[in-house]
């Protein structure tokens, strides 16, 4: 089986876009990793689109519009919030099982200030928020942190620095929806929305759009392996049943078995990685998935953040482009554009937040329901 | 200030009070279950309803043909859910939906002798200073504070803390 390469890749600013429509970023996004690679559209021989909210309205087939209906395969998926990560996953299998060279990756979402909440109630009846409990997002992952506060004692505190530290980041990151420092004081006195998530807590609802242009090593090596980089692992899972999982989402197993996976693939360890992007959609989830991902022990997180070992310039930097938090949060598009953020530093082209020497790179991506995706990325040259 | 995701969006409209007959039977019949596994048998007192596989022992909430721990078929049997537990997890939450008092504690729960449930911790001040994980909760069955569009009464369940 052939190794996959990504060729070509790049992310739109992310941001909010209601003069354009979702074919419209997409296509912006497509074309951008299309010259990165030096490639056209009728070099492209299929295209996988993610995209969550227009699940059903074709979008693939409307980029094409756009861009180039060159009558290519395209497969339109959504997975929650690991839609882009599936969408990516698609691609590769399809040049790991040799029926492309090449193929065009796109994520893209259009959420405009409305927000993805879930817990609207439904199945009859009253509605049951706030009556039951919360469905709401914030509360949800709230509940998760609070297991591991239980298990171990992280404070609010603790929880509070990931958003410090991530908003620090995205002050180097151009592309990052916001770019501006939140001292503890003021993520911990931001309103409260679902103790221990305060408003900084949570991730910010954007527009975006991210792609990339993924080859075999044949393909690769005639257009020049110069910036590849090489796709060494691509795991998708779902949630196993676990004892609480269908009254309080488990994001845990699902992430844990997703890393052990990607790990074996690529044949490398957690010790190998240079920097991480995983999923913050809120600060107590980036707690949990140190040591879901194994960049800790077990109960190790407090003392990472403590330490500042997940900061750039720490031990294993995580989300140096400010993440989700407060590079922004646009569904479909953020498992293509975390791609973009490794790839970006595993070339040496990311500039003032350039993670010094990187080799090696991992994004994870979960989507509540549950769909859990991780990659692993490694410098070619 | 920051605009930030999952900003709650409104809930559908307050209904509008329609009393037609159907309504006058219904509330007749007393207050309806909240959710399927809340039971209200005729002259005995409610409790909650788990499916219990007879293969692996998992327990869920609400009728299912299949167990989705082990796989087997038809060997889920309704079991009677415990009153008593202990708290497990809880977030304060509060921002909801507009017309839904805040804050509340959205509690999960874990019933002696199995079976996790969700709900709202009452009697308590929603501090993280006066909310202990792990302490004896119990549930409690009451009328809740809302109706459904024709008019009709639901009985809920909630979590107190337990002596
Ligand atoms: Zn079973």
């Amino acid at each position: 089986m052939s190794d996959v390469y990504i060729a070509g890749i790049d992310m739109l600013k992310f941001g909010r876009f209601p003069e354009k429509s979702v074919p419209d970023l997409g296509a912006e996004a497509a074309l951008l990793a299309l010259k990165d690679a030096g490639l056209t559209i009728q070099d492209m021989e299929a295209l996988y689109c993610g995209n969550l909210v227009q699940a059903g309205a074709m979008v693939g087939q409307r980029i094409l519009q756009q861009i180039g209906q060159t009558g290519i395969p395209v497969t339109n998926s959504a997975n929650a919030c690991a839609t882009g990560a599936t969408a990516f996953r698609g691609g590769w299998m399809s040049i790991k099982a040799g029926v492309y060279d090449a193929v065009l990756i796109v994520g893209v979402e259009q959420l405009g200030k409305a927000g993805l909440l879930g817990g609207g109630g439904g199945g009859g009846g009253i509605p049951k928020e706030g009556l039951l409990g919360s469905q709401l997002m914030p509360a949800v992952f709230a509940e998760a942190g609070m297991e591991h506060t239980r298990k171990y004692g992280t404070t609010f505190e603790q929880f509070a620095q990931i958003s410090v530290k991530n908003h620090e980041h995205s002050t180097k990151n151009p592309k990052s929806m916001y770019q501006k420092e939140t001292p503890l004081e003021m993520v911990m006195n931001a309103e409260m929305i679902a103790y221990p998530n305060t408003k900084l807590m949570c991730s910010v609802n954007v527009d975006g759009a991210a792609a990339a242009v993924l080859v075999s090593e044949k393909k690769a090596r005639e257009i020049g392996m110069g910036r590849a980089v090489k796709v060494s692992a691509s795991v998708l899972t779902s949630d196993p049943f676990t004892e609480r999982d269908l009254v309080m989402p488990d994001i845990n197993t699902c992430t844990r078995q997703a890393a052990a996976k990607a790990y074996e693939m690529a044949g490398l360890g957690a010790e190998d990685l240079d920097l991480v992007e995983l999923h913050d959609c809120f600060a107590t989830a980036e707690v949990l998935h140190y040591e879901n991902l194994g960049l800790c022990g077990d109960g190790e997180a407090g003392k990472l953040i403590d330490e500042r070992q997940t900061w750039h310039g720490g031990r294993i930097p995580v989300n140096v482009s400010g993440g989700l938090l407060s590079k922004g949060h646009p569904l479909g598009a953020t498992g293509v554009a975390n791609m973009y953020e490794i790839s970006t530093h595993l070339r040496g082209e990311a500039g003032a937040r350039q993670v010094e020497g990187a080799k090696v790179g991992m994004t994870h991506v979960i989507g509540l329901g549950s769909a859990c995706g991780v990659h692993i990325l490694e410098k070619t040259a | 200030m920051f605009a930030r995701m999952h900003a709650p969006a409104p809930l559908p409209v307050e209904p509008t009070r329609k009393v037609s007959i159907m309504a006058e039977e219904a509330a007749a019949q007393g207050p309806r279950p909240v959710v399927s596994y809340l039971k209200l048998p005729d002259g005995g007192d409610p409790y909650l309803e788990g499916q219990k596989c007879g293969g692996c022992g998992a327990i869920f909430l609400g009728e299912r043909g299949t167990c989705s721990s082990c796989g087997a078929s038809d060997r889920l049997e309704p079991t009677r859910l415990s009153n008593q537990g202990e708290l497990y997890v809880y977030s304060i939450v509060h921002r909801s939906f507009p017309g839904i008092e805040v804050p509340y504690v959205s509690a999960i729960v874990d019933l002696d002798g199995g079976g996790t449930v969700k709900g709202n911790l009452i009697d308590v001040e929603p501090e993280p200073e006066k909310i202990r994980m792990g302490m004896p909760v119990e549930v409690v069955y009451k009328v809740a504070p809302r109706k459904d569009a024709e008019g009709n009464e639901y009985m809920t369940y909630y979590f107190k803390p337990r002596s």
